[in-house]
Parts: structure tokens; sequence; C-alpha cells
């Protein structure tokens, strides 16, 4: 082939991409790889041996718990995630709309900020176990969690909304001609249900399995603050890498990431397989309007307790960062409660200090992933080159791999001065921190732009430049314009899990540059819930914002980009 | 304005040919048609005009320039493309303005200017709305106003008007080639679509499967097709399978290869040696050339048939006849009274020497 002008832009373009990804995502993992087979100064298999047959089976065990764990999350998201989803788009009452879109408020509660919601609610000393205990006049509380349960419930919490928007977009495709048809051959309600409508959700359901069971796996905050002594394999690597062996830390980064790598083949193989999934157009959703008054309003009574569940979290969390701290310590609740915290936060420069820490990193980060995802984006879509599965597997490897992983890779490979870090030793720097979240969220931004970019028809490009504009300006003044909102939205929500991000951080993190999310955990460890839950309440409302802006500005539901 | 020259062009995607041996001579202000059926070609050679492509060999000319490498934004065509590409994002001005806006002209001018081609297409009420705010047939001048604007040397229309009902395509039709011949701008126009090429063109190409079999005015090709394709991709036709008796100066003598009695016929030579002797040949006929007597009558070509098969269609009639083994497309004016042609009739028909033409059959085996 010759080399055209075409030709030399992708390759231009292509050059920074496939340094970033390579740099960043592929030489970090590999030098975790490297270190793994590292024992005693030489190369071999020792640290997988002792992985599985070590004495104390610790290893084992948490590899099995977290297994388990995530096989009961897989179960009790569906349990709640697919009823939820057949409702609220196959029946129509009063407030369907609302209650629908108040299903997925879970998935945007920064991980760290909902665990501590929910021990706050429903632990030992949780306000609704106690408030159950005064009514009734127990002797104890009737019920707490911690431990497996209270992981269980929080993962239920936050993943059934996988389910949930899995379902619905697959329940919203089906013709609804097929089951017409089916009563129309004189199947009833049930047997339409069963025979034809659950084996075309079967797919989805499938799918969304699958991506609950490996967020599970690679879940970090629920088990960190949760667990007690439970331990499973994302929270090893952390005490390994805490107590400072990092072979071991190494080892068990890498089985976390075969497992979790080998789920999301697993997935894209099955989604690619042809499946029943038929190209009918132009059909809507069709809703039964519920007629009976009393089902009705049972339907919307239980919308609304649901929503009020959903919802508490978020509460606890606003009510907590009202409690000064210090004023609530052996009382049942809480009794005095002013803007105090608030005002430190704004006030005391160490308080403040983090949150200002957090917002400057996910601003050089997402600005980073903005450019990174939009150009990766471009070249993916809409350009030819050889070797482009191999970028498109590089882009999406961050989101297989758990941020323990990711964070422990960049410990590996950055603890060293290398071409990669321009001869510097990344870690314990300002820099390392912004560097994870970037790489954390380069497949959200380049999906969500991928997404807008395939809607886009060539023709259009094509049209600008026989009019005689240079790539650059059409790019500027025609694509980018059109693209614009989509990129943003997906943009903007990086930017909010930047400034909630755990688990990278907690790795990485150094005191002079410790994040918002560092901070709440010390606060919390000091018994300072208030002053916790209002940095959780500053993270809620950047939610709040920036899903406002994208629905009102963008026209675009963020959660889309999920 | 430029001609355009088009010289052993080929173009390959990985191991398909898209195009082979193409040679073309559009010249200045000429509306040019390429006409064929899907996945011809047609769009392939378009874009190579336009830069969107590059030839796997050949060479491409606006007048004496060598453009084959020349990238799109440097050529000064104007393309309007099948579903538009209209800038989503812009009002219709901003769209038209586009073209003129990257080549930095005075934002006075501008104004100006696309002002009167948007006059032109009859769009200057609607210069402020959003594009998506259009009718299609709106939208398709605002992309012809687009391509205008420029002042293109070349107007490129890749089937314009495919998505619009058939009303708006007859309008939109007039409209084109008015513009046409007011800008008197070399065009050239894809289409699969034989009614909208010879009514518009000065010059058509017919392609198939990435050959260019014919070059001509309109009446050339629909009158002589250079093969059997051409002569049935256009209009309708009567094609027999036939093998030479012997040639003449002025006549040729050929039996009709078909299973029944052998039937004879005399065409008139405007056939040149070379082809005579290249494989397969069909004599061809239109079937608005076919008379049909109602006496008995003898003389060259008269074959004595029935009547198989009466269609009415207003103006004309179609008849099939049946030839011993050979069917007859038969076209009549609507000239007699109803029931004139029946079903079963005997009838006599004459193929006149003239009309028909001896042509070469490069498209396999050609019903009976
Ligand atoms: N980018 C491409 N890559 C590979 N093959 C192509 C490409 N573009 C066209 N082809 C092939 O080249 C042949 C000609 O295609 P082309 O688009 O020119 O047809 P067309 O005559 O415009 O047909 P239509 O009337 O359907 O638009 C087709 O067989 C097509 O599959
Ligand atoms: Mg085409």
């Amino acid at each position: 082939m010759f080399k055209n002008r075409d030709t030399r832009l992708t390759i231009w373009l292509l050059i920074p991409v496939v340094f970033v990804l390579v740099a960043y995502v592929l030489y970090p993992s590999l030098r975790t790889f490297f270190e793994s087979l590292q024992s005693d100064g030489s190369i071999s298999l020792g640290n997988y041996q002792d992985f599985f047959v070590q004495e104390s089976k610790t290893n084992l065990l948490a590899l099995w718990n977290s297994v388990y764990i995530s096989i009961l999350s897989v179960f009790f998201s569906a349990l709640i995630g697919i009823p939820l989803a057949i409702i609220f788009n196959r029946y129509d009452f009063p407030g369907r709309s609302f209650f629908s879109t108040a299903a997925i408020l879970p998935i945007v509660l920064p991980s760290l900020v909902g665990v501590m919601a929910f021990m706050f609610l429903y632990g030992e000393s949780g306000l609704i176990p106690n408030a159950i205990k005064d009514l009734l006049g127990l002797e104890k509380v009737p019920f707490k969690i911690g431990g497996v349960s209270g992981i269980l419930i929080v993962h239920a919490y936050t993943m059934y909304v996988y389910f949930y928007m899995t379902v619905s977009a697959a329940i919203n495709k089906i013709d609804p001609s097929l089951e017409e048809a089916a009563y129309n051959l004189g199947a009833n309600r049930i047997k339409v249900f069963w025979k034809v409508t659950f084996p075309l959700l079967t797919p989805a359901i499938v799918a969304a399995s699958l991506l609950v069971f490996m967020i599970s796996m690679a879940s970090f905050s629920a088990p960190f603050l949760l667990a007690g002594g439970y331990r499973v394999l994302s929270l090893q690597i952390y005490f390994s890498k805490i107590n400072g062996d990092m072979e071991i830390a190494a080892t068990q980064s890498v089985i976390l990431s075969i497992v979790s790598i080998s789920f999301l083949l697993f997935m894209r193989w099955y989604q690619n397989r042809k499946d029943y999934r038929m190209a009918t157009k132009g059909i809507g959703a069709h809703r039964s309007e519920v007629k009976n008054p009393f089902m009705k309003w049972l339907m919307v009574g239980f919308g609304m307790i649901g929503v009020l569940i959903l919802l508490l979290p978020h509460f606890t969390i606003l009510l907590l960062s009202l409690v000064p701290d210090g004023t609530w310590t052996w009382q049942t609740y809480p009794s005095v409660f002013n803007l105090e915290n608030y005002r430190l936060l704004f006030a005391d420069p160490n308080i403040f200090k983090p949150l200002k820490n957090s917002l400057i990193m996910a601003v050089i980060a997402t600005v980073g992933n903005l450019v990174f995802g939009v150009i990766a984006s471009y070249l993916l879509v809409k350009r030819k080159f050889v070797g482009k599965s191999f970028v498109d597997i590089l882009v999406m490897i961050p989101w297989a791999l758990p941020a323990t992983v990711i964070g422990m890779n960049l410990v590996f490979a950055f603890n060293e001065p290398n071409v990669f870090s321009f001869g510097q030793i990344l870690v314990g720097t300002f820099w390392i921190l912004p560097l994870a979240y970037f790489i954390r969220h380069i497949p959200l931004v380049v999906r969500s732009t991928n997404a807008v970019l395939e809607q886009l028809d060539d023709s259009i490009e094509e049209a600008a430049r026989n009019l005689g504009a240079k790539w650059f300006y059409t790019f500027r003044k025609v694509i980018l314009p059109i693209i614009m909102p989509g990129v943003l939205s997906g943009t903007l929500l990086a930017f909010i899990e930047s400034v909630g991000e755990f688990p990278t951080s907690v790795l990485l993190y150094t005191i002079s540059n410790r994040p918002i999310s560092i901070e709440i955990m010390n606060q919390l460890r000091m018994f300072n819930m208030g002053q916790a839950a209002a940095y959780g309440m500053i993270q809620i409302t950047l939610i709040v914002i920036v899903l406002f802006i994208s629905n009102k500005f963008f026209g675009i539901k963020a959660e889309k980009a999920l | 304005m430029a001609s355009i020259q088009i010289e052993n062009v080929q173009k390959a995607f990985g191991k398909t040919i898209a195009i082979d041996q193409l040679n073309l001579e559009i010249k200045d202000g000429e509306f040019f048609t390429f006409l064929g059926p899907s996945g011809c070609g047609k769009t392939t050679t378009l874009r190579m005009i336009a830069g969107f492509y590059y030839p796997t060999k050949g060479v491409v000319r606006f007048g004496e320039k060598d453009m084959t490498r020349v990238p799109p934004e440097k050529r000064n065509t104007g393309m309007v493309f099948q579903n538009y590409a209209l800038f989503p994002h812009m009002t219709v001005f901003e769209n038209v303005a586009f073209g003129l806006k990257v080549r930095k002209v005075s934002s006075a001018d501008v104004k100006l200017k696309v002002l009167e081609v948007l006059r032109k297409v009859r769009l200057e009420k609607y210069s402020d709305r959003q594009v998506s705010q259009l009718s299609g047939g709106q939208q398709q001048r605002v992309a012809l106003a687009r391509a205008l604007a420029i002042e293109p040397e070349i107007l490129l229309l890749d089937e314009p008007l495919s998505n619009l009902d058939a009303k708006l395509r007859d309008e939109m039709r007039a409209e084109i080639l008015r513009l046409q011949r007011d800008y008197k701008i070399t065009t050239i126009y894809v289409t699969h679509d034989q009614a909208e090429a010879l009514s518009m063109s000065d010059r058509i190409a017919v392609f198939n499967y990435g050959v260019c079999h014919q070059v001509g005015t309109p009446a050339e090709i629909y009158n002589q097709p250079a093969n059997d394709f051409v002569a049935s991709f256009i209009g309708e036709i009567n094609l027999l399978p036939v093998q030479v008796d012997h040639v003449e100066q002025e006549d040729i003598a050929v039996t009709l290869k078909n299973d029944g009695e052998p039937v004879k016929l005399i065409v008139h030579n405007h056939t040149n040696e070379d082809e005579l002797n290249k494989g397969n040949l069909a004599v061809s006929i239109r079937p608005e050339a076919i008379r049909i007597l109602d006496t008995v009558e003898t003389g060259t070509n008269v074959l004595k048939g029935k009547i198989a098969a009466v269609q009415f269609l207003g103006s004309i009639v179609n008849l099939m006849v049946q030839i011993d083994h050979v069917s007859l497309k038969v076209d009549v004016l609507n000239t007699h009274e109803f029931g004139h042609y029946y079903q079963g009739k005997d009838v006599y028909v004459e193929l006149p020497e003239k009309q028909l033409r001896l042509l070469p059959v490069i498209s396999g085996e050609v019903n009976v």
C-alpha cells in the first residue's frame, strides 16, 4: 500500500494512543506478571505453587470466598433487578417513569460512601435496627449487617442496577407481535412469559450475570469496611502489599486478573454469538395499563417504598453530615444538627485539602481521558489499520482488571524509573494518582465516545472534505460538535468516579496528596462520622449536578454511558 | 469547469476488483450518467473522482491536471450524497456557508453568495432553520445548494433522488437539470434508474460487474446497444440466440437456436466482422418495433404465431406471441377497439430487417 495522507494521519494519531496504552496499561500488567515469577531472586513458578499448596490455605480460601460472594451477589442482584425491569417496562401505572429512573440511583452512589451509609443504617448501632428495637421494646437489636451479609446487601443494592438496565433494554427490543402471536395461538399469560418472553431475555440475563460476577470479584470497598475477618482476594492483595510481601501481592493480582479477564472474554464471546434478537424496526415498548385499582395502588405503594429504600442511604449520609462530631457518642440517636461539618470543610484548610486534592487530580485525569478517549475512539471507529483488535483489547483491559490490580500494576511499574515514567519514580509523587484515575476510566470514555461515533455517518466527514475542509478543520468544526454531548456525558461520569475512587487511592496515595476517599476512611477510623458524611455529601451533590447537566443540556441519559 | 479523463483505472478492495480497465472521457459542461445494477462499481468510480478512493491503477485527470492522488479537499468537486450528509448541528445557512468559510471568503461575501444559491434552490425562506426540521425534498435541495455554493468544477451526485417519493423525484429531476444548465457545470450523476438516466443525460455509461460496457447518448444506448447486457438492462427487449448462416454486404442470414422447426431471419448488417466471429450471438428487437399483421402475408421475417397473453396498460397493449418454441414480447398502440387482441388469436408478426440487431452475448445463456 502506498502511503497517502490519510494513512499518514492515522499513523500520527495512532502513535500517542499506542504509546499510552503500552506504557500505562500493557507494561504495568506485564511488570506485575514478571514480579509474580520472581521468588528469592530467581525466576520460577514458586509463588503460584505457594498460592495453591500453602499450608494455611489462606489464599485459596480468599479466592473461594471471592467466588462465593460473587455467585451470591449475582443471585440476589438478579432477584431484584429482573422483576423490577419487567414490572417497570411492561406495566403502566402512576409514577412509573419516575420510579424507573429512580431505580438506577444506587449506581451513582460512590461505593465507599454507600458502604458507609449502610453501616450507619443497618450495622450494629445502625439507625434501623435500633429504631425497630425501641419501637417494639426488644432487648437486643433484631438484626444487624456485617461480614458476609453486609457485603451481600451492599452488592445487591448497587449491582441489581446492571440486571435492571440490561434486561430493560432487552425487553424493549422484543417485538410485541411475537407475544401477540403466541396469545393468538392460544397460550395464556404464564405460558407466553415462560415460553416466549423469558427465552428472549436469557442473553441479557446471562450478560448481566457475567458482568455482576466480574464486578463483585473486584469489589474492594465493601469487604474493606464490612468484612471483619472475612478475607476476599482483592483484600488479600492489599494486605500483602501492606505487609511488604510484594511477590505474593503480584501473584494474587495475576490470579485475580486471570479470573476477571476470562469472564470478560467469555462475555464477549457470548455476546457475539448469534442470538435470537431480530432486526425489526420501529416498535416501541408496549405496556399494559394496570386497570384493577387495587393492583394499581399496590404497585404505586411498592414503588414508593422501593424508592424510599433506595434513597435511604443518601438521606442517611445527609443526616449524618449534619451531626457535628463529638455530639453523638453514647446516645442511640443523634440529637444535635447543624452545618458545622460543612463550615469546617471550607474553613479548615486541613479538612478542605483532600477535597481540593481530589478535584484537582480528577480534573487532570478527566482531561486526559477526554483527549485520549476522543482520539482513540475516532481511530477505532472511523479508521482502518492493522492491529485494530489489539488496540481495542488494550483499551478494554482496564475495565476487566479489578481496581486493586490496576493499583498494584502501577506500584510495580513505577516504583522505579523507566522510559514510560520519563526516568522518574512516580510512586510517592503527586502524579501517580491522576495516572491511576486516568487508566481506570479509559474504557468508560472510549466506549461512550464509540457509541456516538458509530451513529455518525461517514459521509458527514466526507461531505466536509469534499467542500474543501482539511481533516483537522473537519474534525474541529463538524465531528467534535456533533459527538460532544455524548462524549461529555461519559467524561463527566469518569470525573465523578475519579473524585470518589477508593481502591487505587488506598494503594497509591501519599499523605500530602490524600484524596477525599482516603480522608473519609481516616475520619471513620477516628469516629468522626459527621465529617466523613459531609465529604460524602459533596460527592453526592457533584453526582446530582452531573446527572442534571447531562440530562438537561446534552439530552442524554448519563447511565447510557455505563 | 473541467473535463474529466479516466484512463485505464482499476480499483481493488483486497481481492475484489470493484472497477477494471475503465476508460472514460467526460466533456466540459456535460451531464453524464453512470448507470448500472447495484454493486456494479458506480459509487466506487464516483468516489475516485471525488478523491475518497485512490485508484489501484490508472490515472484520473481534470482537464490537463493529474488528480489521481490529490486529497478530496483540494479537488473542488461538489458532491451530493445519497443520504445528503447535512451537518446536523448547523442551520441551513451554516451548511451552505461551510465550504465558503473553509475557503476564507469574507463573511459579507459568504452571506451574499449563500443567499443567492438558496434562492436558486428556492429555500431562501428557510435559511435559519435547523436541517432536521426540513422535509426530505428540502434537505435534498440544501445538499445541492451546499455543493453548488463552492462553485465546483465538477458536480457529483450519487443516487440523489433514491430516498424521495415518486412525485418529488420528478420535481427534483427537473430542478437538478435546471441548475445544471444554469451553472453549465460538468455533472456526473449516478443512478440505477434507467428512466432517469435516459431522460436527463447528455451521455450515459452503462456498468456491470465493474466493467463499463457502453458509453453513448441515450438514443445510442437504447437503439444501438453494444451487447445483450446493455440491451436488456435498458428497456424491454427480445433476445433470440442465433447462429450465422452467411454474411452478405447488406444482410446477414441467421437461424434461431431453438428446439423446433428451424426459423430463418434476415438481419440488416450493421455489425463488424470481428464481432461475428466472437462467440455467441443473439438477435435483438424492441417490442415496439415488431409489427403485428392482421392479414395472411409472406415476406422476409414474417412469422406465423398465436397470441399467448394480453396485458392492457392503457396507452399500449403488451402481447406475448408464441411462434413455435419462441415467445416474443410485442407492444402495440392502443388504437384498436377493446378485444381486438385476445388470447389464442392467430397472428402474423413481422420483424423489420432494419430493426433487428445482431449482438454479442456476454452474460451467459440467453433464454429463448
Ligand atoms: N470500501 C469497500 N471495501 C470493499 N469492497 C467494496 C468497498 N466499496 C465497494 N466495494 C465493493 O465494490 C463493488 C462495487 O461497489 P459500489 O459501491 O461501487 O457499487 P454501486 O454500483 O455504487 O452499487 P449501488 O447501486 O448498490 O450503490 C461491490 O461489489 C462492493 O461490494
Ligand atoms: Mg452506490
